[in-house]
């Protein structure tokens, strides 16, 4: 956006309008983490075999923290490249250590 | 303004003026003093062992010093010597090429320094409480969980204290290169020593946690009745390993790319010519710190790791001698041409390429996971890796001193001294670790005590020694130079090297606020682009202002003296309960002063416009 040729309302709307749409997307966000729960506490309870049950909740974990770090955090935003390289980084060098360990040395 | 006004006031107040110091450039001396010293009773160490191996079947010392001398000259030399000198060179010298007139947790650096020199202190008072660690720099379980004593402890609390400050460390340069740019300064307008600090930085994030962790289990193991690495128990002495290496192989890089960093500055500056290839050194440094991570089992082809897995870190490895391979051939490219100017920083430099190309090749050797197993755990290692750390690291650390003396003390290093101290380190690093090659390959283990005599191994040996000597000897011109060049020398101008980056638009030393006004970069070598538009100076960015400084503050020495007692504390309570009242009298200092930091606001300190300009008046913004 140009802040140049923009009048202080016409600068407001167009705030409001980008707040109006961040929290549109993090009452959604938050109502998925809220449903991706309840059918992580359902599979538990209706006792679906482990084959199936353990892989889903950890996919389900996943998204969650994704949803946690991109739109409640605000990584989705601009300026938060190295914030993402560095972690990216760092659990690349976590999940190298853990696939190492389980096949390396534990099998 | 400070540091006059502490000359003044006599040895107390500067003593005490560099205990409570948060400026950058007094801790970069204290890095390198605490380094320097670390570095030579490290370098005495491995007088010792190569004067115990001068001839067959010697007992100048007894087999159990022998191993503390091995154990002690490695982990010395790396935690001690190696890393702080490298933390004393990014410290002088970062924030200035960045335009930052301070790193950006001035308060953390201080702790980092403090951290890690009373670990340091804590691995060799054990020297003094009955017996050194003695298990090898790697500290392998199970020699290391059985070795009786206190030697391990010591190893493993201060190794843990000093980890904490280069933690520390890493984080407070990887925050300040990401933020505290001046103006204009991209990442790739970045001087490369720069660059290689930032990388580095990530390395040492990345990397320490690993060690702390395995050093954890080790201290439970050895303190607390644990069983990790105890088989017997349903424990694994393998675990050590990976934890060891996964944190020790980035480590040897987390040495190097500093000083290749601070030799693509050097190479340039003396010959007149920018970078060869700047983006590509950018993208080589990156890929090494990347690659870093995924070598680390070529330690441990020995082990039993299956041939799928050996094979996959024997690629892995080889591969990193494709970037390191383009570093070499750019600073050449960058030589080729130039206008060279022969100065010891350069000298060392030049010398530093076939030396470390040694030292890679005999790498790429022992990567072969087949015919590693002939050479592991002979001389040939440990010729290898003297090769890289000497030939890199140690050769490395020499020219960044000749060329950023000035910059850090206002004078230059004399140059003839410089020289003659090179030649005998020079040939003295070959003659004793080329024909250590060679030993391995005849047979000769590494970590003995002694060698047999009629095995052809004695005439080898003794060059080895002779070679030792000649190093010590340079080391010694190195120091003499130190003392005359503080003596005798007259102070320079702030860019006596018609240099080309941020740090030498300034006066050296800079003052302690560094830059009067921020710069403003307009491109790669933002000064060499400023004088080839016929300017003196850099044009500046803000208006001239006041600057907002951080306040000293004594608790950083505070947090690690406690941390220290603490330290004593933990190894000693296995034999009596009642030293465990130094862990409750440390852990109280370290824990009050945290929270005295945190509950008092500290907000720092304004120098005021009139100050500065009564400075610029005196010819400090020249």
């Amino acid at each position: 956006m140009d802040n140049q040729s923009q009048t202080p309302q016409q600068k407001v709307e167009f705030e409001r309008k980008q707040h109006k749409e961040e929290m549109k997307q993090q009452v959604i966000s938050f109502a998925l983490m809220i449903l991706f729960t309840f059918i992580a506490f359902g599979m538990v309870l209706l006792d679906i075999g482990s084959v199936f049950l353990v892989p889903t909740l950890l996919l389900l974990a996943v998204v969650q923290v994704l949803f946690q770090l991109y739109y409640f955090m605000h990584m989705k935003n601009k300026g938060h490249d190295m914030v993402a390289v560095m972690m990216y980084g760092g659990l690349a060098v976590a999940i190298l250590t853990i696939i190492a360990f389980t096949t390396i040395i534990w099998w | 303004m400070s540091t006059a006004l502490a000359q003044n006031r006599g040895l107390g107040a500067m003593i005490w003026d560099y205990l409570t110091t948060v400026d950058h450039k007094k801790i970069a001396h204290l890095y390198l003093v605490a380094g320097g010293f670390f570095f030579l009773i490290g370098g005495l160490e491995a007088m010792l062992i190569r004067i115990q191996l001068m001839k067959p079947d010697n007992d100048f010392i007894s087999a159990g010093l022998y191993n503390e001398m091995i154990t002690m000259h490695g982990t010395t030399m790396i935690f001690l010597a190696a890393m702080p000198l490298i933390f004393a060179l990014m410290n002088a010298v970062v924030p200035l090429q960045i335009g930052a007139r301070d790193v950006a947790f001035p308060f953390l650096n201080s702790l980092g320094f403090w951290l890690f020199l009373f670990g340091g202190v804590i691995l060799n008072v054990s020297w003094f409480t009955g017996g050194a660690p003695d298990a090898g720099w790697t500290n392998y379980a199970p020699l290391s969980t059985v070795s009786p004593g206190h030697g391990v402890d010591y190893y493993v609390m201060g190794l843990q204290i000093s980890g904490a400050g280069t933690l520390i460390g890493g984080i407070n340069f990887l925050v300040t290169i990401v933020n505290m740019r001046a103006p204009g300064m991209t990442y790739m307008r970045m001087p490369l020593f720069t660059w290689a600090v930032f990388v580095t930085s990530a390395l040492i994030l990345f990397a320490f946690p690993a060690l702390t962790v395995g050093l954890f289990l080790m201290m439970f193991d050895r303190m607390f009745g644990s069983v990790f690495f105890d088989t017997a128990a349903g424990g694994n002495a393998i675990i050590w390993e990976h934890l060891f290496w996964i944190f020790g192989h980035p480590e040897v890089y987390i040495l190097i790319l500093p000083l290749f960093g601070a030799f693509s500055d050097i190479f340039s500056t003396f010959s007149k010519k920018r970078l060869f290839g700047y983006s590509a050194m950018v993208f080589a440094t990156v890929l090494i710190g990347f690659l870093g991570f995924m070598v680390w089992a070529h330690h441990m082809f020995t082990v039993g790791m299956g041939p799928i897995a050996n094979s996959i870190f024997a690629v892995a490895t080889m591969a990193i001698a494709v970037p390191t391979g383009i570093k070499i051939f750019n600073w050449m490219f960058t030589m080729w041409g130039g206008n060279i100017r022969m100065t010891a920083a350069m000298l060392w430099s030049v010398a530093f390429i076939p030396s470390f190309t040694i030292g890679g090749m005999t790498g790429v050797m022992l990567a072969a996971a087949a015919a590693d197993y002939q050479y592991h755990d002979t001389y040939f290692v440990v010729g290898h890796f003297h090769y890289v750390i000497v030939g890199g690291v140690v050769f490395g650390l020499f020219a960044a001193l000749h060329y950023w003396w000035p910059k850090m003390f206002g004078k230059i290093l004399n140059e003839k001294l410089g020289k003659l101290a090179f030649w005998p380190f020079f040939i003295g690093f070959h003659l004793t670790f080329f024909i250590q090659h060679f030993l391995g390959l005849m047979g000769m283990p590494r970590r003995y005590w002694v060698f047999l005599e009629g095995q052809g191994l004695e005439a080898g040996n003794l060059i080895s020694t002779i070679g030792a000597f000649l190093m010590a000897i340079g080391t010694v011109i190195f120091l003499v130079n130190v003392v005359y060049t503080s003596v005798k020398a007259k102070k320079v101008s702030g860019d006596p090297w018609d240099g080309r980056t941020l740090e030498w638009s300034i006066p050296s030393p800079p003052p302690h606020y560094n830059f009067t006004q921020t710069p403003l970069v307009r491109g790669l070598d933002p000064l060499w682009v400023e004088k080839s538009e016929g300017k003196k100076g850099m044009t500046p960015a803000e208006p001239l202002g006041d600057i907002h400084m951080p306040n000293a503050s004594i608790l950083p020495f505070l947090i690690s003296l406690g941390l220290f007692i603490a330290g004593f504390g933990f190894i000693y309570q296995v034999d009596n309960k009642a030293w465990l009242i130094l862990v409750f009298l440390g852990m109280g200092l370290t824990l009050g002063s945290m929270l005295t930091r945190s509950l008092k606001d500290d907000l720092g300190h304004h120098i005021h416009k009139e100050e500065l300009e009564k400075d610029l008046e005196k010819g400090a913004g020249e």
